[in-house]
């Protein structure tokens, strides 16, 4: 039997202690989990007891892993597709040589013929792909161009960058679960929260980010209560003491009427907002013009519950908020981000026990070599992608180029002519992560000579656009690494351990390693992945990768009120990482880049209320989308039977007063629409949604159902995203919309009734609110109306019969 | 005899599925059938405002309290799996102690 401690039993019947990632997607927890291995086959899983964060628990996704990786589905061998018949389920099995053969002569021809930058390379979220994706556009192909297709990067960056334009450094503010401690909540170092507040955050479903959700659970049977501000009660709202049920859009009102409340009553700890915070008075003077008054109108909530969750919050100690994907997702998410971040230290809960934990940098074992990488390209060219004039925040520090002026230059062809695709991990014309995915779906089709696919199953995107398709590990299948928060405010490392081998399917790092040895030596020197795990953990961790997997977690220390200790800043001196080394309330860093250096509310241009300027009377409710369930992950998971059986069909949330008003019965097919698009789903009639609010689910296509264009899985039917608009980021090209658009509703037939599919007669453009976006200080300025707009008015619907 | 009881402190059953898979894999059972399933008290406010909601995860005949698991010292595999750790295996005796600890939101099941 093999030497590796994580490995036990005999040659044809072992275990394997492994930490969980992707794929199948996931945000990097990394649940531990046990997989059972009988005549080379994973035939069974449990969760690892021993480890110190999930303690022997797993969620559906990873229970239902063999099903997964044993699929007759699955894709395991490379496959290959002449180009006329692409958008037809015509594959054939190639070698890995043939398949690696073919992307290097394409690559090379192509990007001798149109310049390097011909290459984009598109990331997805949550998967272990989302941490080499950049690297294999600039070390691999050696294009600048690694594009994540959702407006804004409306996921988890934009709040990256909200916290360092606050104190400096990249590490994300996590409510405390004493991560770091093998002896966790009963560490004496760590204290309980009196109070979690989970805002625009779902966590147990979600384990966003790499956050344990039900450590939410844990802290409460010790004891700890819970607020949550959400247009819905789920189903944690309704063990919390109170639920702020605001509608869509609003969480900047609230949190500036919070931090008006916390100020004007000196309920914030007066000592150390003098020592350590910069601009408190102009804030302050900013948060006053939002009184609780005007901010419950705006939020359509009791003003009793702003005043009694502002004093809650301020003299529970300690308390500590989990702020979540709503505030990427909705028009002034990054000024809800500020105050929120304000309410965090002037309250004192910043980087102590139980409060917020922070990191002072990247503590993971890539961060360096990701950045390292960009110097295979020609000096200055990563600097001035497409979107530096527009974004040059977003471009100076974001590994993705703007996706709001990359799609707009993808579709005039010009400067750059981009003609090859490499898709690692993403399936962006499915409703995940993107916007506008009619417009994206035509560019693949129209514009690439030649496109490359990694993942695990066949999938829209794939089946309407690869040439090459290569074949994905799943974290059974291959040695690596867990990285909580992607690196930053790290407590734990997991290691991914191989337990089986199935067919030829390679990791993203075997892959990397298989294609860069061959386009880019010199940028490659690792012959395995292993020898790439242990030279980046030793050199970055100090740590040998073999111990790491023997280990199986690998906790790090946390040291609380680092800024006191001169360990927030590269220099050693005591203060935060800001220009002025202080909590800057007044950011200096937003200011450089011309946004407002303080907090400011502005409705979505398309809200459903009178005071948006592109408020369209048709469209009269609030849409809120992406919303999670335990058996699925973004665009994945459909074809796993198990989980289908417990969601079958895409679904939408509405209050009874809603469903009454329109004619909508529970489990009735629905049309959800805007002025962009529309989808189908089920309608579920639930008293737990405010009223006016219409909440969606993504991530739906129907991999039972017929592949072949124009159907390509039922892609169109139930695509929430196409109701979704590009450019609706904020004036530095972050966030979007996605938790604060408007729709209606009404009852349909079937998941296909009047269902369109794409059609590109001249899309018009641009679109309304981009005029308006630039000059955001104008933007509700009252009477600024702008003619209702249509997506496809009807000369145009008649051009696509 | 000490009789075996399973006890659900259903006031933290989020209804993740968990018990529910974990338990068809361990009994080896088909789409459509259950060793234990999770059912629902659909959200609804009560007079005073408060909004309702629970799970509780039924077993069925199909439960043989993971008979095998606990002989080699394990626990049942809905028990290692709930991601809220709300589910506990033992005598009568020690769940309804346990129960009467825990003081309301709880059910015990023999099935």
């Amino acid at each position: 039997m093999a030497e590796e401690k994580w490995k036990t039993g005999t040659e044809n019947d072992y275990w394997v202690r492994s930490c969980a990632w992707s794929a199948p997607g996931c945000h990097p927890v990394g649940c531990g989990i046990k997989l059972h291995v009988v005549d080379g086959k994973l035939v069974e899983v449990k969760g690892d007891e021993e480890h110190p964060i999930t303690q022997g628990r797993l969620c559906v996704r990873c229970l239902t892993l063999p099903e997964y990786v044993n699929h007759p589905d699955r894709i395991i061998y490379p496959m290959r597709r002449a180009k006329e018949d692409r958008g037809l389920d015509k594959w054939e099995r190639i070698t890995w040589d043939e398949a690696v053969d073919e992307i290097v002569e394409r690559t090379e021809a192509l990007q001798a013929e149109y310049g390097r930058e011909t290459v984009i390379v598109f990331g997805g979220t949550g998967r272990e792909g989302t941490l080499y994706g950049p690297a294999f556009a600039s070390a691999v192909f050696r294009t600048p161009y690694y594009v994540y297709a959702m407006s804004g990067q409306a996921c988890y960056g934009p709040r990256n960058m909200t916290a360092a334009s606050i104190y400096g450094s990249i590490g994300y503010p996590e409510i405390d679960i004493a991560a770091w401690s093998p002896e966790r909540y009963d560490d004496p170092e760590f204290t309980l929260p009196e109070l979690i507040v989970c805002w625009g955050k779902d966590p147990l479903p979600s384990n966003p980010d790499g956050f344990f959700g039900h450590a939410v659970i844990d802290m409460m049977q010790r004891g700890s209560k819970c607020i949550m501000i959400d247009p819905r009660i789920t189903w944690l709202g309704s063990r919390c003491e109170m639920v702020l049920q605001v509608r869509p859009g609003t969480d900047t009102a609230l949190a500036m009427a919070v931090c008006n409340i916390i100020i004007s009553e000196k309920l914030y700890d007066e000592q150390l907002v003098e020592k350590w915070v910069y601009g408190f008075d102009e804030f302050a003077e900013r948060v006053a013009t939002m009184t609780p008054e005007h901010a419950a109108e705006i939020c359509q909530i009791p003003v009793e519950q702003i005043y009694a969750f502002a004093r809650r919050y301020a003299t529970a100690k300690p308390a500590s908020i989990a702020w979540g994907l709503a505030f990427d997702q909705q028009f002034t998410g990054t000024q809800a981000g500020m105050c929120v971040m304000a309410m965090i230290f002037m309250t004192g809960n910043m980087d102590v026990p139980g409060g917020n934990t922070c990191g002072a940098g990247h503590r993971g074992f890539l961060g360096k070599w990701r950045v390292e990488t960009q110097s295979c390209l020609p000096p200055g060219q990563f600097a001035n992608r497409i979107g530096k004039e527009e974004y040059p925040l977003f471009n100076h520090r974001m590994f993705s180029a703007s996706p709001d002026s990359f799609l707009e230059h993808f579709e005039n062809d010009e400067p750059t002519k981009f003609r090859m695709g490499f898709f690692s991990s993403s399936n962006p014309v499915s409703p995940s992560n993107n916007n506008d995915p009619d417009r994206w779906y035509k560019m693949f089709k129209e514009r690439f000579e030649f496109v490359v696919v990694t993942d695990t199953f066949m999938n829209p995107t794939a089946m309407a656009c690869a040439d090459i398709f290569l074949p994905l590990s799943t974290f059974a299948e291959h040695n690596g690494l867990v990285q909580p928060y992607y690196g930053g405010n790290m407590q734990y490392m997991g290691a991914i351990n191989k337990a089986v081998t199935v067919g030829e399917a390679k990791s993203d790092v075997e892959i990397m390693l298989l294609l860069g040895r061959r386009l880019n030596p010199e940028a490659h020197p690792w012959a395995t992945a292993e020898e790439f795990f242990e030279d980046h953990c030793f050199t970055q961790l100090g740590q040998h990768f073999s111990d790491i997997q023997d280990d199986v977690v690998y906790q790090l220390p946390y040291y609380y009120k680092k800024y006191e200790q001169g360990k927030m800043r590269g220099d050693g001196y005591p203060g935060w990482n800001s220009p002025t080394a202080m909590v800057e309330f007044r950011s200096s860093y937003l200011e450089d880049f011309g946004e407002d250096p303080l907090p400011y509310f502005k409705e979505c241009p398309y809200a459903p209320v009178d005071d948006a300027p592109l408020h369209d009377e048709r469209y009269p409710l609030s849409l809120t989308t992406g919303m999670r369930k335990y058996t699925s992950f973004h665009s994945e998971h459909r074809m796993i039977k198990s989980l289908r059986e417990i969601d079958p069909w895409p679904w939408v949330e509405i209050s009874p007063e809603t469903a009454e008003e329109y004619g909508i019965v529970d489990g009735g097919w629905v049309t959800i629409e805007n002025m962009f698009g529309k989808c189908n789903m089920q309608a579920h009639v639930q008293a737990n949604i405010k009223p006016g609010v219409v909440v969606a689910s993504h991530g739906w296509w129907f991999p039972e159902q017929e592949a072949d264009e124009p159907n390509l899985y039922g892609n169109w039917k139930a695509n929430i995203n196409r109701l979704l608009p590009n450019r609706l980021c904020s004036p530095l090209g972050f966030g979007s919309i996605h938790d604060n658009m408007c729709c209606t509703i009404r009852p349909a037939t079937s998941l296909e009734d009047g269902v369109e599919l794409p059609c590109f007669p001249d899309i018009p453009q641009p679109y309304p609110h981009m005029g308006l976006i630039r000059d955001a200080t104008n933007i509700d300025e009252p009477g600024t109306k702008v003619a209702a707009y249509d997506h496809y008015p009807q000369e145009h619907a008649k051009a696509c019969e | 005899m000490d009789k075996k009881a399973l006890l659900f402190n259903y006031e933290y059953c989020s209804g993740c599925h968990s018990c529910e898979i974990a338990c068809r894999n361990h009994l080896g059972l088909g789409l459509g059938e259950w060793g234990i399933k999770v059912t629902e008290v659909k959200p609804f406010k009560t007079p005073e405002g408060k909004m309702e909601w629970i799970y509780q995860p039924v077993p069925t005949q199909l439960c043989d309290l993971c008979a095998d698991l606990v002989a080699e010292g394990e626990k049942p595999a809905c028990v290692h799996h709930c991601l809220s750790f709300c589910i506990d295996y033992g005598t009568v005796e020690e769940m309804a102690a346990k129960a009467e600890k825990l003081g309301g939101r709880v059910s015990l099941f023999l099935p």
